[in-house]
Formats: structure tokens, sequence, C-alpha cells
């Protein structure tokens, strides 16, 4: 089964190890992470702040070099992956620049890389619809509520077309009610677009909703303690969750959790 | 799905306007009117004192009888003393010819005369002088904003300039400008230089160093996550400054701005000083103060402090339309 997936592997990390030196001394943030993400796969990560899970997606992302271990992307170092814009990366904080209206944020990416002006604006009205944000392009980020800001974000991320997004706690400041409608509509979208999704959450039932896999993990040093196989369908309604099964997925996220807490 | 909440425009219906207005009188132009007041009342029951001696001076001449007679005893005596010795005769301490302090409505009166009564092209206009100066300011204001701007960008781009170029810039500003500004002009002059030039860049001198401060604070704030976000586009160094840095550091600059056209000014009046003091508002304080003329000085005070005041007005005016369209909100 790994073997598998290891060959159709988008992300694929082998003995992972990252030391950040601090004034402190060395804080080991991963240790031995081997891991491997098939195309088209939802994967949460989930544990508690300092578990790594963060650190993870950021080298994922070239934003962080690991210290050991061997982490490749699309069949590339993550460096070369970045350039080859094979990720789109979606932070905790929305991080809309506050004097580009929403269409101008989106537009960010696509100035950058050096796209056409006009396939710059048909992409902005394509990414802005499939985000429901149509008719807001020319809004400025403080017009709109913190969760549609979010979602202009993840347009952001969509507009030029990498096949990898990384999403690190997107929807971590939202409330709960804001949370669940666009979990619902991160399903939609996945659907829709077949990306291989990376997310990062510390809500078990976020993770257990949206994911394929869930890979738990857990602190000092940063590491894998379980990676959990979810069964539910890929068609799921909000109703899902009080079902047997997920409550079940949910149970055992949470006992992942607990043993790799008994560490401490 | 989610709707947006519309933000209403305030203010809406004919009834409420006059109560707007009225609002408006009382929180911001009844607080300004008592500070001005306040600053007239004192100003007037000072000018009774500071100028006691020269009115009883006068007095004495037109007839009057002062208390004490001999202008060598009043001159030992306490001022105040001299007021509560005297009360019937002061009715003239407001229209001395030259008082220790002019009372506000001479310098209202000679701000007038040498303001709208004097053809602009006279040496005795305030527009005149005034415009002399200003030149000078918005010269080395637009070379100082300039030089700090470039010092920020090379600050934030390259270590060694990070790490070398504020000290030096903060030591700058240690140094009093009183000291520096005739070395300035004595220097210059040597090369041929005189004029608006000499004065313009000890302004610039004084209006760098906000910019600087202020632009390297810009210029780096942008969040971790933004910077980040660039890099995952694998954005150049140019198109992080361009499209982040710079328009994130524009509230920055129009603060330092602000500051800095003040400076300017300052360090233009301050050039005019030690050129011999023939034109400029400058020219006109230290000329006013050779001669004793102090109703002079105190209108030449004021037209400065109202070129300042219409300048940094003027400043604010441009921010608040440029942040406006910029899109920084609320």
């Amino acid at each position: 089964m790994k073997d598998t997936r290891a060959a159709e592997a988008v992300i694929e990390a082998k003995g992972l190890d990252l030391v950040f030196q601090t004034g402190d001394g060395p804080v080991q943030a991963l240790k031995d992470v081997n891991l491997a993400i098939g195309q088209g796969e939802f994967v949460s990560f989930i544990g508690p702040s300092g578990c790594g899970k963060t650190t993870l997606l950021r080298v994922i992302a070239a934003l962080e070099t690991p210290s050991a271990g061997r982490m490749t992307v699309n069949g590339m170092t993550p460096d070369e992956a970045r350039r080859a814009r094979a990720y789109g990366y979606v932070f905790q904080a929305a991080g809309l620049y506050p004097w580009r209206t929403i269409g101008g944020n989106v537009r960010l990416p696509l100035e950058i890389m050096g796209y056409p002006k006009s396939e710059q604006a048909e992409r902005v009205k394509r990414v802005l619809e499939l985000v429901d944000l149509a008719g807001f392009e020319k809004k400025f980020p403080w017009q709109l509520s913190g969760g549609m800001q979010q979602r202009a974000s993840i347009a952001r991320a969509l507009a030029f077309d990498a096949d990898i997004l990384l999403m690190d706690e997107p929807f971590g400041a939202l409330d709960e009610i804001v949370r669940d409608r666009l979990n619902e509509e991160l399903l939609a979208l996945w659907e829709r677009t077949g990306k291989t999704i990376a997310f990062v959450t510390h809500s078990i039932p976020e993770a257990v909703y949206l994911s394929t896999r869930i890979v738990v993990m857990s602190p000092r040093p940063g590491r894998i303690t379980d990676v959990i196989e979810s069964p539910l369908p890929k068609e799921r309604p909000l109703e899902i969750r009080d079902t047997p099964e997920f409550i079940e997925i949910a149970h055992r996220v949470r006992e992942g959790l607990r043993a790799g807490h008994g560490y401490d | 799905m989610t709707s947006v909440t519309e933000i209403a425009a305030p203010g809406a219906g004919a009834g409420r306007t006059g109560l707007r207005a009225w609002r408006w009188v009382r929180l911001r132009v009844l607080p300004i009117l008592a500070v001005v007041l306040g600053i007239v009342v004192v100003w007037y029951t000072a000018c009774v004192p500071m100028n006691v001696k020269e009115t009883l001076t006068f007095a004495e001449r037109a007839g009057a009888e002062v208390e004490p007679a001999s202008p060598a005893e009043r001159r030992d005596m306490g001022r105040v003393a001299l007021v509560l010795a005297n009360p019937g005769q002061l009715g003239g301490s407001f229209a001395l010819d030259r008082p220790r302090l002019p009372a506000p409505h001479q310098v209202v009166a000679e701000l007038w005369e040498t303001t709208v009564e004097t053809r602009p092209t006279s040496k005795r206009s305030l527009v005149y002088h005034g415009w002399v100066t200003l030149s000078a300011t918005l010269l080395g204001f637009g070379i100082g904003t300039a030089l700090g701007v470039l010092l920020a960008v090379g600050i934030v781009h390259d270590r060694a300039m990070d790490m070398s170029v504020l000290p030096w810039a903060i030591a700058s500003q240690t140094i009093p400008i009183l000291a520096i500004a005739p070395m300035i002009i004595v220097v210059l002059n040597s090369i041929g230089l005189q004029g608006l030039i000499p004065k313009a860049l000890i302004s610039a001198y004084l209006s760098f160093f906000p910019v600087v401060v202020s632009m390297v604070a810009g210029l780096r704030s942008p969040a971790a996550s933004q910077m980040d976000l660039m890099h995952t586009y694998s954005a150049t160094g140019g198109q992080v400054f361009r499209k982040l840095r710079l328009p994130a550091s524009v509230p920055y600059l129009f603060a330092a701005l602000k500051v800095g056209i003040a400076a300017s000014l300052i360090g233009a009046i301050v050039g005019e000083l030690p050129t011999g003091a023939s034109e400029g508002l400058g020219a006109r304080l230290l000329a006013g103060s050779y001669y004793g003329q102090t109703v002079q000085i105190w209108s030449a005070l004021f037209a400065a402090a109202i070129l300042a005041a219409a300048m940094v007005g003027l400043i604010g005016l441009i921010e608040r339309l440029t942040l406006r369209r910029m899109g920084f909100g609320r």
C-alpha cells in the first residue's frame, strides 16, 4: 500500500529532520518524518502547537530548509518546485494587501509571474467565481468580512493553476459558523479542481471532515505519531459529522493526540 | 453565499445635518476657540507689566503724574509693583511704538499692513520675504525627502548600509543647526554658491532625517507572512519592493513629510540668519532684533507659523486623499 502511493507521490518526505538554532540552544522541530502524499489527496496535519505541523508545511513550500533527510515535491526539490509554481500557499491570516482591491490581490501572483494582462483579468474573474466572490472584485479588503477575506486569499493561491494547495490553519481565526461553511466550500472546490491539498489545523472535527488522510503529530521533538485513513465517502454533507464512522475516526485522532502527549 | 454587510453612508436626512453641524462646532471648533481665547487673555495681561516702564515714561512726557516720579527709581523697581502703583496710567500699554511685548492686535495690524497693503514686490512686504523663505524650504524639502527615501531604500536592502548609515544620520542631528549653518554658508560661498542653494541644503539637512527613520520603518512594516507570500511566488527583490514594501510604506512617508516640512522651514529660516540677513523671514527676525522692532519680529514669527501650518495642512490633505484612493480604509 505504502509503495504504490510512493510511486505516484506528489509530496514525499524521507527521514526529514529540522533543527532550529535558537538562543536557548538547538530545538528539534522535526524528527525523522516519513510521509508520501499522492495526487489528489486531501491530507490534514493535526497536533498541539509546537508539533512541527506548520514547519513541515513550510519545508514543503521551501520556506524552511531541512537539516537532514529528503523532501521532494513533484519529483523536484522544494526550491525547484516553488520556481516551477507547483503550489499555492494560504496563510492563517488572509494577508490581503490593504492598498489593493480584492481583484488586485488575486492578480498579485499573476503580475509577479508575468501573465499577460488579458489573461490576468480572465483568471481573476474565474477564481473569484470559484470561491463565490464574483462581484467583489473592486471592493477593498476592509469592506469584507473575515471569512470573505480568507476566501479571497484562497482565490489568490488558486489563480496560477498550481496543482498543490498548502493551507496553514486557514480558518483558525474564524468563528465556527463561518468555518463550517468554508469547510464545505473547500471540499466542493477540491472536488471540482482535483488539487492535492495539505492542510494544517488544530481542530479535530475539521481534520476528520475534510481529509482523506489525517496525519497526527506530537511535539518535542515534532514527529508523526499516527496516520489515519479516512473511510468516509468523497461526498460529505455537514451532517456526516453525526455518523458513527465520523465519531469513530475523531476518537482515533483524539487517542493519537493523547498518546503523543504521554511523553510529557 | 455569505452576504456582504454594506457599510451605510453616515449622515442621512436633512434634520440630522443641523445636529451634526452643531456637534462638529462643539467638538472641533469650540475647544480650539477656547484655547485661542485663553492665549489672547494671557497675552494682553502680560503686556501690562512687560511694557509698564515704557508706558509710564510716555505718560510722564504727556504730563501725567507718575509714581515714583524719578525714572532712575522706576528703573530699579519691579514691574508688578510699578503696575500696582500706577493703576491709572496704563492706558498706553497696548499702543507703544516699540513695546517689549506687542499686543496681539498690533501684531495682526502689522501682518495685515505688510501682506495685504504692501506690494508683494516691495522689500517691506512679508509676502516677498515669505516667498524667499518658502522657495528655499520647498527646494530643501524636496532634496531632503529624496535623500531620505534613497537612504532608507539603501538601509533596507544593503546590510552594510543598515549597519553604517543610521548612526551617522543620528549623529548629524545631534549637532546644533545654529552651529553648522554658518559653516555651510561660508563653505558654499567660497565655491560661488549663495542665496537659495545654501539655505535649501540646510533645510534638507534637517528634513532628511525624519524621512529616513520613518521610511526604514515603513519599508520594513510588511509582516513576515507577507514576505513569505512573496517568496512563494519566487518574486524578485525589485518586485517585493515595488509591490509590497513601497506601498506599505506610504502611510509612514506621509507622517514623516509632515515633520519634515516643518523642519525644512526652520532650516531655511536658520539659514537666513548668518547671511547678513537681507531677505526672508529669518532676515526679518534678525533685522527686527537689531533695531528693537518687536512688532516686526512677532509678525515674522507668526508669518512663519502660518506658513508651516498651511504646509502641514496641505500635506495632511494630500495624505487623506492618497490613502483613501489607495484603499487604506477606515
